[in-house]
């Protein structure tokens, strides 16, 4: 009956129920796009480094994520390999640089080079062409996204980076980055001339240490050998200070939560409000309720059924626009990102935020004076 | 019609007759209501009993106590001072949550204005008594239809108060109040907002219900014509009982003379 009842009061009120009903719809929609950008961008930042093929990076000291990096010296290379348990030590130049569009203008891009034999990072979601293309002359890949932006159109369209002129030989799909400027892929001695880099520099050194090996102890090997102006991150670490710079050193991450903190609190006060004057106009119901011998947590049980029946039906809503809005930003610059684990949080928060707009309509009711069934 | 009511020897009903058992008893019941220079004494030492097999009538002018005084017999508000034992059990260290437990084994309500949930139909408001009571499944849908056929609604089961007459509602109140065989019931000015016609089928019913020898049924009311379906009536005035009348020995109510008749028009 608890579940009835609190059905009956919920649909009694068409009206006061949509106004419910947006309020969580709207703070649904804001929570998860605001959380979708915010693992989208999470997802864009970590990419290249989850997709290295490696244990340990060597890179200049100080270095706050992939894209901007301080050039080190290439032997550094050798002296990883040199150390026990080190399997392998392979190059990456990163850099920022500008592509010249063929229609004219130019736009800021991030030349990655790594030779494919290597294995440290090539491109992956690879739609059109081969990675074993990039060894051609003038060859490079990018990804779909930034066709436009490059003003190119596809595979074998031409442009100028640096100095140097560069040929599409293959595209990928989604492949995007967090700054909003596009990944180039190239060799590594192509990149180095792209970006103008001497021949004896590189970016990073990829190490990958033999299975089994203790990390720590390789790295500290490795630290051991190498100048002071160079530092030695596991993949976990990089990752994170990748994430800590872009996220929360700029700002971004905090507004994306923020944003998403906001709409909570929004929806909650909607929730909080719209419930707390549906159970003023059944007080009197509330007051026989407790005439007729119910108990505290019977009457909390049927506002409490209300909330989560509200909630159900607010998520069910805001979740079918949220899953448009994703499908509508797949293919953009900067994606949403809807996971099984978010949209367990968005129900897990849904009906936290529900539960706790409930309570100010249970205080109400808990301060009911029976008494008042007398004078109706 | 007959009104056939004597002054009792008694006070307030105190003895009860070796046939009926005491089913709620109220001794020197004083309430204060308010606080401060606005503080006012409702019950002045208010002492009862209520027997099993009578309809008890409370009786007064406005403002004299009566709805304070049904309050505090149906265990929603405490008095000041005084005891009160509903089943045998005494009120006074009880919790909020103990003395619903009370009613809700004990005493049921009817309400001058029905208080019938608007959202639920007939059925579901009588079996909404059962379900407070932990009382849930087809058990309970049958006890609420017996109950509902019992106050001759058997046919508005399904239907909303919206959909039913004053006097349905109340019969359907009536239902509610006596599906979980409560020991007491309370009925507030229960036909105050009926027309005579329904008046006059709601007290006929609460006086059938009043013959169970496992209950008493207390009415306050104002209605004169409810006075020939008392067994006895409680007069209050400023928050005293001031007078009790019990029907005479031998005479008949309303009631029985109907019955009377019936038998009689048969023969």
């Amino acid at each position: 009956m608890t579940l009835t009842l609190a059905f009956r009061n919920l649909f009694h009120d068409r009206v006061r129920l949509s106004v419910t009903l947006i309020g969580i719809l709207f703070s649904i929609v804001l929570v998860a796009v605001q959380l979708g950008l915010y693992l989208g961008a999470r997802g864009m930042i970590i990419s290249m480094i989850d997709r290295a093929d490696g244990d340990l990076w060597i890179m200049a000291y100080g270095t706050k994520n992939f894209e901007e990096a301080q050039p080190i010296r290439a032997r550094e290379r050798y002296v990883a390999l040199s150390t026990p348990d080190v399997v392998s030590a392979t190059p990456l130049v990163t850099a920022f640089t500008d592509w010249r569009k063929p229609t004219g203008g130019s736009t800021l891009v991030v030349v990655i080079g790594a030779d494919a034999e290597d294995g440290g990072l090539a491109p992956w979601n690879v739609v059109q062409g081969d990675v074993s293309g990039l060894g051609a002359r003038d060859a490079v890949m990018i990804d779909k996204t930034y066709l436009a932006e490059l003003g190119v159109n596809g595979v074998g369209d031409t442009a100028q980076v640096g100095a140097s002129r560069v040929r599409v030989a293959g595209l990928t799909e989604g492949i995007r980055s967090f700054t909003v400027t596009p990944f180039v892929f190239t060799t590594l001695n192509r990149a180095r001339q792209l970006i103008d880099m001497p021949a004896d520099n590189i970016t990073y050194v990829l190490v990958k240490v033999r299975p089994g090996a203790n990390v720590e102890t390789v790295r500290q090997a490795i630290r051991a050998q190498l100048p002071g102006d160079n530092e030695i991150l596991t993949t976990a670490e990089f990752r994170d200070r990748s994430l800590s710079h872009w996220l929360f050193a700029t700002g971004a991450g905090v507004a994306l939560l923020g944003g998403a903190i906001l709409g909570l609190i929004v929806g909650t006060v909607i929730v909080a409000q719209t419930l707390y004057s549906s159970t003023k106009d059944h007080l009197p119901e509330f007051a026989t309720l407790r005439a007729l011998g119910s108990s505290s947590g019977y009457i909390n049980k049927v506002i409490l059924m209300q909330a989560g029946l509200s909630a159900l039906i607010g998520y069910g809503l805001g979740m079918t626009i949220a899953l448009t809005i994703v499908f509508l930003s797949e293919h953009t610059a900067l994606p949403i990102v809807m996971s099984p684990g978010l949209a367990a949080l968005l129900l897990a928060l849904t009906f936290a935020m529900c539960a706790i707009s409930a309570l100010s309509a249970i205080g109400k009711v808990m301060r009911i004076d029976p008494v008042m069934v007398f004078n109706r | 019609m007959t009104a056939a009511v004597t002054k009792s020897e008694t006070p307030a009903g105190v003895a009860a007759t070796s046939a009926t058992k005491v089913m709620l008893e109220a001794r020197d019941i004083v309430k204060d209501l308010g606080s401060g220079a606005g503080k006012v004494r409702a019950l002045k030492g208010v002492s009862l009993k209520l027997n099993s097999g009578e309809l008890t009538l409370l009786m007064g002018p406005s403002g004299s106590g009566k709805t304070t005084l049904l309050s505090i017999l149906g265990c929603i508000l405490t008095p000041t001072s005084g005891t009160l034992t509903v089943g045998g059990r005494p009120t006074s260290e009880l919790s909020p949550e103990a003395l619903a437990n009370l009613r809700r084994s004990h005493v049921g309500f009817i309400f001058q204005s029905y208080n019938l949930f608007p959202t639920l139909t007939a059925e579901e408001n009588v079996r909404l008594a059962l379900d407070v009571r932990g009382s849930r499944g087809s058990d309970a849908v049958v006890a609420a239809q017996r109950a509902l056929q019992k106050v001759g609604l058997r046919h508005k089961l399904k239907s909303y108060p919206a959909n039913l007459s004053g006097g349905e509602q109340q019969r359907v109140a009536v239902a509610r109040s006596l599906v979980g065989s409560p020991s007491v019931i309370l009925a507030d000015e229960p036909t105050a907002a009926l027309d005579s016609e329904n008046g006059v089928a709601v007290m006929s019913l609460l006086s059938q219900i009043a013959k169970d020898r496992s209950r008493a049924v207390l009415a306050v009311t104002h209605d004169p014509r409810t006075v020939p379906y008392a067994d006895r009536i409680l007069r209050i005035e400023d928050g005293l009982i001031v007078g009790e009348e019990r029907r005479a020995e031998g005479v008949e109510t309303v009631h029985e003379l109907a019955r009377t008749r019936k038998r009689k028009a048969n023969a």
